[in-house]
């Protein structure tokens, strides 16, 4: 718990650019351990001198900030426009089938996380999704669905960007 | 230690000519989004072995992107005063062979050449590589203008080395050392240049109302918000060139009178971050960036700040509220942000493609900007062109080439011989534009005389197999979840929008919805403090002008024509709290 606590001090205190705020204090934690914990919810009022409810309201607004500890993977896949028209709906069908869930979230064995992304950006190589935040372009069902089922196979995050 | 501009030019020089009139050839990879998501990063570790096995030297370049999205991963290989010789979809297999024929033996593997493009600096009469066609003479890039992409899949954009090179920070240097405040904007004037964000509002007006007032802060802020999706200029241009961005700001910041400013990018989008940051640094580095800049009195800062997920972050006001640091929301106008903006100072907010334009206007004149385009609309439009094409990508093209040409020429129409049915312009509130309908100039005041909108550029097509009722249910769970809350109509109107949309795709429709979703619509519209939701009904009316009939079969007839609602439908099923 200490450790926790550490590397979110860490995290707040060592931002280097000149503007910092409740929003960057948060994104920096995330990009630390992933999530934002109660504990940095108290640490980033401290620092900022606001209260935990004027924290939380920032933390709650924005969608990307997890408040749990993040699974083994992360599949996100686009449902920008574009990747709508040519397939996102079978690919997300596929993902979450693979991944036996019925709708986007985690697994219960915290092995797998599946979410949604309003648009990751490559629309021209659409059908798009991420695996632990690499993009992987022009999938189908069948190529997504080995990507995720690749994953299983291997255990460590870094090692899981198939083939 | 601050060089003086001519020393660094030189160092620039010196750089340049070693990687192009060196010994060794130059291999550039096109390493932005459209790239990633190809697979550059297999095919660079592909060309590092390979070029190891084979015992080859050369100088390996990450560019941005060049455009011709479609073709990636593309690399091209250059020898010294020789043209660069395009390879489009390349394969860890494809690099091995490259590698071994071209760069070890020098010559270009014909069969797998996309095209070449000819050096500038090499002596006339070059030879053009036989077999290999010139890819100016592509579809995508006949009728091609590049301004603000002139450097774009060119450049290493991590290299400000190579920025200055090509001609970089000329403009800046020449607006520090010859022109005044008020004949930097001037010029703005006279090229006619309209905010590329969507609102086409006169750059140089906007810059009017900062550059007017005597307050000792004052911020230029552009934004990389970019959240339409379908549109992505804005992350390629600061992916593939941050620098003509970093210029386009110092040089707003110049005539303006304003000594700080932002970049305000999306977290979590990390190629277009890192560039950004990594131009910044580097500015700063030559004394490009901070105080008496190029010897001038001139001073300026600038700063990357982030936001997390939101589209309406995009929205100028809500962006001042994130950059603060606070919740996305729009602000009360009067007073604009010219007047009381970010930390409560005066503030100018632009697009990152209309500031992208700034250094060409001021390096050859608004005349020749205003001479480009089509009567109001002037320079150039950067479409990101997706959906059912054959050609997906990126292009710069100039105002007054009609929507029409640009589907069927630039972009090589629809796959499969298959029928256009609508496209999509202008981010999800822009609507839909049926196929009989696409013989539109681009400029700005056709496109709104048409009802459609240019926007931030993006041209999503779609072709026949596409269900209207489907992609209208799509937008708006969009919308509906990228409300930011702030204003019950559009809060509450989405989610309803959204239910009814939800009914009628479940072949459960009303007689009465499409009444009700025109009510909603009118709510929305009236009672929205912006875009998001005054604009949220067009994704419903625009579908419903031309496509009333596929609502009608399925509303009265109980059947998706397509049979895209028969199969399963996806969208979050938790919004922002």
């Amino acid at each position: 718990m200490d450790r926790l606590r550490q590397t979110i001090t860490e995290a707040v205190h060592g931002q280097s650019q000149p503007t910092v705020t409740v929003l960057s204090s948060l994104l920096a934690v995330q990009d630390a351990i992933g999530y934002i914990p109660k504990e940095a919810l108290e640490e980033v009022a401290a620092f900022t001198g606001k209260t935990v409810n004027d924290i939380w309201a920032v933390a709650s607004f924005y969608p990307n900030f997890k408040f749990e500890p993040l699974c083994q993977h992360t599949v996100e896949v686009c449902w920008g426009t574009t990747c709508h028209l040519v397939g996102a709906m079978p690919v997300m069908k596929s993902v979450l089938d693979t991944a036996g869930l019925r709708e986007a979230g985690d697994t219960p064995d915290k092995f797998l996380s599946v979410g949604y992304n309003t648009c990751l950006g490559a629309c021209s190589q659409a059908p798009v999704i991420s695996v632990n935040h690499r993009l992987v372009g022009r999938v189908s069902p069948e190529t997504a669905a080995r990507r995720v089922s690749g994953l299983s196979a291997l255990p460590k995050p870094e090692d899981g960007h198939g083939q | 230690m601050v060089l003086s501009y001519q020393d660094i030019n030189a160092q620039a020089g010196s750089r340049w000519r070693s990687l192009t009139s060196g010994n060794l050839p130059w291999v550039r990879v096109g390493s932005a989004l459209c790239g990633q998501a190809a697979g550059c990063e297999e095919v660079l570790d592909a060309l590092e072995s390979a070029m190891e096995r084979h015992g080859v030297e050369g100088n390996v370049s990450h560019v941005g992107c060049l455009g011709l999205c479609f073709a990636e991963p593309l690399l091209d290989v250059q020898f010294p005063n020789g043209p660069r010789i395009f390879y489009g979809n390349v394969t860890p297999e494809s690099v091995n062979r490259i590698v071994s024929v071209h760069l070890r033996e020098g010559n270009p593997v014909t069969p797998l050449a996309l095209g070449f493009l000819s050096n500038p600096d090499a002596a006339a009469g070059e030879e053009p590589p036989e077999g290999i066609p010139d890819l100016n003479l592509h579809p995508m890039r006949v009728l091609e203008k590049r301004i603000a992409l002139r450097n774009a899949g060119n450049i290493d954009p991590g290299d400000i080395y190579q920025y200055l090179a090509v001609g970089g920070y000329q403009a800046l240097h020449k607006a520090l050392t010859s022109m005044t405040p008020e004949q930097t904007l001037e010029e703005v004037a006279t090229a006619g240049l309209r905010g590329r964000g969507g609102a086409a509002f006169p750059a140089a007006t906007k810059w009017r109302f900062l550059s007017g007032s005597n307050a000792p802060v004052k911020y230029i802020l552009c934004n990389c918000e970019e959240g339409d999706p379908g549109a992505f200029n804005d992350k390629a241009i600061v992916e593939s060139d941050p620098h003509t961005l970093v210029e386009g700001i110092l040089l707003a910041g110049y005539a303006t009178g304003a000594a700080h400013g932002y970049i305000f990018i999306r977290h979590g989008h990390d190629g277009p971050i890192e560039r950004a940051r990594e131009a910044v640094q580097q500015a700063q580095e030559l004394g490009i960036l901070g105080n008496s800049i190029f010897g001038s009195d001139f001073d300026f800062e600038l700063e990357v700040a982030l936001t997390g997920d939101s589209y309406v972050a995009g929205e100028e006001t809500a962006l001042m509220d994130a950059i603060e640091g606070g919740r996305a929301m729009p602000r009360y106008r009067p007073p604009f942000p010219a007047q009381v903006g970010l930390f409560g100072k005066p503030t100018n907010i632009n697009n990152v493609k209309t500031l992208s334009y700034v250094p060409e206007i001021i390096s050859q004149g608004g005349e020749w900007f205003a001479g480009i385009g089509h009567e109001q609309s002037t320079g150039t439009a950067i479409l990101c062109l997706t959906g059912d094409l054959n050609y997906t990508g990126m292009v710069e093209l100039p105002m007054g080439v009609s929507l029409k040409d640009v589907l069927f020429n630039v972009a090589g129409g629809v796959p499969g011989g298959k029928d256009l049915k609508l496209v999509q312009t202008g981010g999800p509130l822009g609507g839909v534009l049926g196929a009989e309908d696409v013989d539109l100039l681009l400029d700005f005041e056709v496109f709104r005389n048409a009802g459609a909108i240019l926007g931030s550029g993006g041209i999503i097509a779609a072709d026949e197999d596409t269900c209207v009722v489907d992609l209208t249910r799509a937008l708006i769970a969009f919308c509906q979840y990228e409300s930011c809350g702030k204003c019950f109509p559009c809060r509450m109107g989405m989610s309803h929008l959204l239910e009814v949309l939800e009914r009628i795709c479940r072949l459960e429709g009303g007689a009465e919805d499409l009444a009700l979703m025109r009510n909603i619509g009118e709510n929305m519209q009236a009672g929205s403090l912006c875009g998001h939701g005054q604009l949220g009904f067009n994704p419903v009316s625009s579908a419903l002008k031309y496509f009333g009939d596929e609502f009608d079969a399925h509303i009265n007839g109980r059947t998706c024509p397509t049979g895209r609602c028969l199969a399963s439908r996806y969208s979050p099923s938790q919004t922002r709290r």
